[in-house]
């Protein structure tokens, strides 16, 4: 392993894991953990696109009162295909099967997760799973919504529901089987010195995500089969006309899908708990908090699950239960939030791409999060139920926080997963586009959710046009903002500038191995013998000659 | 988890030839239960049997009982969730009213709705 710091001109290592087999079949028979990343990588941003897709058809429709583009059948077919390829195939994997998979191995100093061939079987069985929603989608289309509500899906739609459920169904093992791949690699294969307590956030919020995915996905999955039993059998579960309860299906449906939105959020908190210390260069305030605060929300977040059924003739009793869990989920985002915000007060602060991701999450999810709240309050719920303020509410957090967390994550860990560095400022100038295009995409919502705009309707009222337009608008700019790194991070694996072992440098452990590291990721087991954040005491960082000033370097790219 | 941990225990066949002899008079225990008729206990007595079979096949058939106490703890973290599954959308059902303030009772809850979309 060379120092990267003190080597004027850095070059690629000579063996690294991207260069170590060759073929096709070295890549789909891999059980290296890190070529499994990149082949989610891959597959997730496949599903990306499709969702993107239906969305932009949405927006597009939206632009004038009467809908000029599609029926209103396709309509609701579009809307529930985008939520079913953003959610159970984007959002649900992405952080976790791209960046963990990736890095919680080589973060606590092992080779490899602990099982590999599980590893590798979680990603063909997403890949099956996908396969059959994507059949779904071209042969009828979904027109249910992503929550799959009966009786609408198991009497009355005329759409593919039962590939669309079987491929969720098949998706969700995926999910078990990374869960549980985490969850066994934390407890025993950490370094020797890598006690639970030097663990970075990053790898807590997985350790709470897994917990939250062995314990929610088998409730969704036994939920779809019933709803598909009912389908194609005939058995009435939630049918009232076969002494069902339509009410029973979204209680199971809920009892994941809250779960399932922690799934998405916990693992972009992680990254940004590893991004605000790193250009704050600082530790993370309250270490103990901010790991407790994820293991609350992965177990509270159990407890609320009707704040989604409030207007359905649950009772009244059980409404002010969930509200009440409702609100005492938002504590430990709170706690979270206060203290990435510590963290950053009195920081030497660098503004590079992976910060601007981070300091967009921040405001985003705030903003998320609080709307949250009048959500979850049970007045205020009913006004703005099922209105286009939930849909705002919920991109925020999904979109705003969840995708800023991963595409911060991407380009902070891309010079570790490809040995290069991306263009900064091209970066830079993305990352604001991005910022820009989201506003101006949802913050409109919230107006039109406020004036009365029910969501998942493809027709509004002559005088809610102009926020529409708005939305519209942001979306084509928000479509850049995605276009843009997806162009030049594959650009940047291939041709950017060699990026050295440690090119911020961050204190993990992943960056004392090379870039892009070894197919057994370390060369000897490293032991580990600082604290998390800590950059103070390292010599190795290099941060001594510039810390005298007081000036953090940024990597220096431009 | 250690090698020791993992000891392979040997069941003897008469053990798993008495738990699916149990199994199968349960079996015929619910079968018998459902053409008499206990009223409201109906369901008590139908879920108390499936109950058993339930707790009989997870601790011999999967080896439950001869686990180590983590495997242990695992288990009982799932039917604790179960628990909370079920208990917290009781939470709901067990406290509907209808349009006149009156008590539900549990068993028509699937008759009310029909009724109101009516
Ligand atoms: C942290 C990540 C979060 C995500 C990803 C998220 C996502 C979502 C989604 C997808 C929905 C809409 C579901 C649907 O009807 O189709 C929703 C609704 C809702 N969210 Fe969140 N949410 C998050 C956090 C919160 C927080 C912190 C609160 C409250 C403290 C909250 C309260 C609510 C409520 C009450 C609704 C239902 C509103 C209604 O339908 O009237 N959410 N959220
Ligand atoms: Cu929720």
């Amino acid at each position: 392993m060379s120092t990267a710091a003190a080597a004027p001109v850095k070059t690629m290592p000579e063996h690294h894991y991207l260069n170590a087999t060759y073929g096709i079949r070295s890549w789909l028979l891999t059980v290296d953990h890190k070529r499994i990343a990149l082949l989610y990588l891959a597959s997730v941003t496949f599903f990306f696109f499709i969702g993107g897709f239906f969305a932009m058809m949405i927006r597009l429709h939206l632009l004038t009162p009467s809908g000029y583009l599609l029926s209103a059948d396709t309509y609701n077919r579009m809307f529930t295909m985008h939520g079913v390829a953003m959610i159970f195939f984007f959002l649900i994997p992405s952080i976790p099967a791209v960046l963990g998979n990736f890095l919680i191995p080589l973060m606590i100093g092992a080779k490899d997760l602990a099982f590999p061939k599980i590893n590798l079987l979680s990603w063909y069985v997403y890949v099956v799973g996908g396969a059959f929603t994507l059949y779904s989608m071209v042969s009828g289309g979904l027109d249910t919504g992503w929550t799959f509500y009966t009786p609408l899906s198991t009497v009355y739609s005329n759409s593919a529901v039962a590939p669309a459920v079987v491929g969720i169904f098949i998706t969700g093992f995926s999910s078990i089987l990374t869960g549980l791949n985490f969850l066994v690699t934390i407890h025993t294969m950490r370094a020797p010195g890598m006690t639970w307590f030097r663990l970075p956030m990053f790898v807590w919020a997985h350790y709470a995500t897994s917990i939250v995915m062995i314990l929610g996905t088998p409730v969704i999955a036994i939920t779809l089969a019933l709803a598909g039993m009912e389908r194609l059998f005939g058995l009435g579960f939630f049918n009232p006309a076969m002494g069902g309860d339509p009410i029973l299906f979204q209680h199971l449906f809920w009892f994941y899908s809250h779960p399932a939105v922690y799934i998405m959020i916990l693992p972009a908190m992680g990254v940004i708990s590893e991004l605000i210390p790193t250009f704050a260069r600082k530790q993370l305030f309250g270490y103990h908090f901010v790991a407790a605060a994820s293991l609350a929300i992965a177990v509270i977040g159990f407890l609320v699950w009707t704040h989604h059924m409030f207007l359905t003739g649950q009772s009244t009793y059980a409404a002010l239960v969930f509200s009440f869990l409702t609100f005492l989920v938002a504590i430990p985002s709170a706690v979270k939030t206060f203290n990435w915000v510590a963290t950053l007060y009195g920081g030497s602060i660098s503004f590079d791409t992976p910060m601007l991701y981070a300091f967009g999450f921040l405001g985003l999810f705030l903003i998320g999060g609080l709307t949250g709240l009048f959500l979850g309050c049970l007045g205020t719920d009913i006004h703005i139920h099922d209105t286009y303020f939930v849909v705002a509410h919920f991109h925020y957090i999904m979109v705003g926080g969840a995708i800023m967390g991963y595409l911060g994550g991407l380009h902070f860990w891309w010079p570790k997963m490809t040995g290069r560095m991306y263009p900064e400022w091209l970066a830079r100038i993305s990352a604001l586009i991005l910022f820009v295009g989201f506003n101006l995409t949802f913050f409109p919502q919230f107006l039109l959710g406020y004036l009365g705009m029910p969501r998942r309707y493809h027709v509004y009222p002559p005088e809610f046009q102009v926020y529409n337009v708005m939305s519209t608008a942001g979306a084509s700019i928000l479509a850049i903002g995605y276009l843009l790194p997806m162009i030049y991070l594959t650009w940047a694996a291939f041709c950017g500038k060699v990026a050295g072992d440690n090119p911020w440098p961050a204190t993990g452990l992943e960056w004392k191995t090379q870039s892009p590291p070894l197919t057994e990721n370390f060369e000897v087991t490293p032991v580990v013998t600082w604290e998390p954040y800590d950059f103070h005491n390292r010599p190795d960082l290099g941060l001594d000659a510039v810390a005298a000033n007081g000036v953090v370097p940024a990597h220096g790219d431009d | 988890m250690s090698e020791q941990e993992h000891s392979e225990h040997i069941v003897p066949p008469a053990t798993y030839l008495a738990i699916i002899l149990t199994l199968l008079f349960l079996t015929g225990t619910t079968i018998w239960a459902a053409f008499v008729n206990l009223g409201r206990f109906n369901i008590v007595v139908a879920l108390a049997i499936a109950t058993l079979k339930a707790t009989l096949v997870v601790l011999f058939f999967m080896h439950a009982k001869y686990s180590p106490k983590r495997t242990k703890l695992i288990i009982l973290a799932g039917i604790f969730w179960l628990a909370l599954l079920l208990g917290m959308t009781l939470s709901d059902y067990i406290t509907r009213v209808d349009y006149r303030g009156v008590r539900f009772p549990i068993s028509q809850v699937s008759q009310q709705l029909p009724a109101q979309r009516g």
